[in-house]
């Protein structure tokens, strides 16, 4: 057994190189998912007001961000934004920008859902005692809502995690890329290595994703109970 | 005595095209109770709604204390401080306890401090012997149970009015007794000014000063109650109470 390809993962730094690529696709992930959530949740309220234009407008961003790939945003951020408007950040922020973007859109649809499944009459009695209308989303609506679209946003999380495999096309030293770069470096001494990175990789973003998966769906199960 | 708490004159209200209220005109003076009989369909609910805001009228003028009010959004919410309502559908906010249900709006809205509404909270809940329910999530109780915290959490704003839109026709009717005895209670003991709509005639005959008949968004009658249930002035009445008589 002198080069099982399963050896390569020990090389050297490259496992602790692995995780670090984990780490660095977890953070990005992380990040888009609070400044997302917060800026979907914004815009879902928005959403459920009168204001025609807002809606508008609103729905237009969440039609765009939900049909454009996800690798088209990571580019347009990455080569378009910096020449065009002389943005220069580093790779990992512009990313954290896209993924944002797309998160608040798909979220802002999550909560005005949400919002608007909460009964009208739990509205009625909120105004009948002279709430504002601040006041009712605040104590009455969003907490309902919050109970409503908790299992949906637990998957969009699993989405936009996987999604982070994207994040080697504008050269982010993620997982995946980490991982290609040990393939290619070891290609010669361990020709069986290519399974083992991506099996390695496989089951990292697995341990990452399966248990948000499964609360989802535990929290899916519980709700249908009430 | 006979200060006017409400007063509507001529008022109208449109769905699309269609005219859901014709020229309603009528005066609630303090201390008094109204209550809006009719067959369904008759414009009852929709009328005792758009005396607090939630349905908008066309024309006409509702005036609260002598002063008509302008229909805005925030004049409405101020307004409803004072006009409380009770629904048919009684919804407590699932995500409170019965506790913060009735503190939410006195220490939000009224800004009062949790403290005294707290206090005053509990007084009310022993009166309608539901203090040991204090930590409850509405889910844990009856309807009837729900419905007497509903009416609880409109006191404490200590509304001029309270409206109440058939509180008891969607509840088991072994729970009926139990709301309506509250109600009754608060003519009797605290002189609350109410406009009650119901289909309990018994409960109406006993409570009512005075009763508006409505039929197809008109008020076809307009009587003290005593003499209403005794000798109703329309034939139309008449039909409606002998069809109520089992």
């Amino acid at each position: 057994m002198a080069h099982s390809g399963i050896s390569v993962l020990f090389e050297g730094t490259n496992f602790v190189r692995l995780l670090g690529g984990l780490w660095t696709a977890v953070w990005i992930a992380a990040l888009s998912l609070v400044f997302g959530l917060i800026l979907g949740t914004i815009f879902g309220l928005l959403r459920t007001m009168r204001n025609r234009l807002i809606r508008f407008i609103l729905l237009l961003y969440l039609e765009f961000f939900r049909i454009v790939p996800t690798i088209v945003l990571l580019f347009l951020v990455y080569y378009i934004l910096p020449r065009q408007f002389n943005i220069n950040m580093p790779a990992t922020w512009m990313a954290v920008l896209a993924f944002t973007l797309w998160v608040a859109a798909e979220f802002s649809d999550i909560v005005r859902g949400a919002i608007e499944s909460v009964p009208q009459h739990q509205r009625e009695s909120g105004l009948a005692l002279g709430l504002t209308q601040w006041q009712l989303f605040r104590y009455v609506l969003l907490p309902q809502a919050f109970r409503l679209e908790l299992p949906a946003t637990i998957n969009l999380a699993t989405r936009v995690i996987k999604t982070t495999s994207l994040l080697m096309t504008i050269s982010i030293m993620d997982v995946i890329n980490v991982g290609q770069q040990i393939v290619e470096a070891n290609n010669q001494s361990h020709p069986t290595g290519v399974f083992w990175v991506y099996g390695l990789i496989f089951i990292l973003y697995f341990i990452v994703d399966y248990p948000l998966s499964v609360w989802a769906k535990h929290l899916t199960a519980k709700q249908k109970e009430i | 005595m006979a200060d006017e708490i409400l007063k509507v004159e001529h008022l109208n209200k449109f769905y699309g095209d269609w005219q859901a209220l014709h020229d309603i005109s009528f005066d609630l003076k303090k201390g008094e109770v109204v209550t809006l009989l009719g067959p369904s369909g008759s414009g009852k609910s929709t009328l005792i709604r758009t005396l607090n805001g939630l349905e908008p009228f066309k024309d006409g003028t509702i005036s609260f204390k002598g002063q008509a009010i302008d229909p805005t959004i925030k004049n409405w919410q101020a307004l409803r401080q004072e006009i409380g309502m009770v629904f048919q559908s009684y919804d407590l906010f699932p995500n409170l306890t019965v506790l913060d249900n009735i503190l939410l709006a006195p220490t939000k809205v009224q800004k009062r401090p949790r403290e005294e509404v707290k206090k005053e909270a509990l007084e009310l809940l022993e009166r309608v012997h539901l203090a040991d329910q204090v930590d409850s999530y509405p889910r844990q109780l009856s309807g009837g149970q729900k419905q007497r915290i509903a009416i609880v959490r409109a006191l404490a704003m200590h509304p001029e009015v309270m409206l109440f839109d058939e509180v008891t026709a969607s509840l088991d009717p072994e729970m009926v007794r139990g709301v309506l005895e509250i109600i009754k209670e608060l003519s009797d003991r605290d002189h609350m000014t109410m406009i009650i709509v119901t289909h309990e005639m018994n409960f109406a005959a006993k409570i009512a000063d005075k009763v508006l008949f409505l039929e197809d968004g008109r008020i076809l009658e307009q009587t003290p109650g005593k003499q209403f249930f005794a000798h109703p002035q329309t034939e139309r009445a008449q039909e409606f109470l002998s069809s109520m008589d089992f």
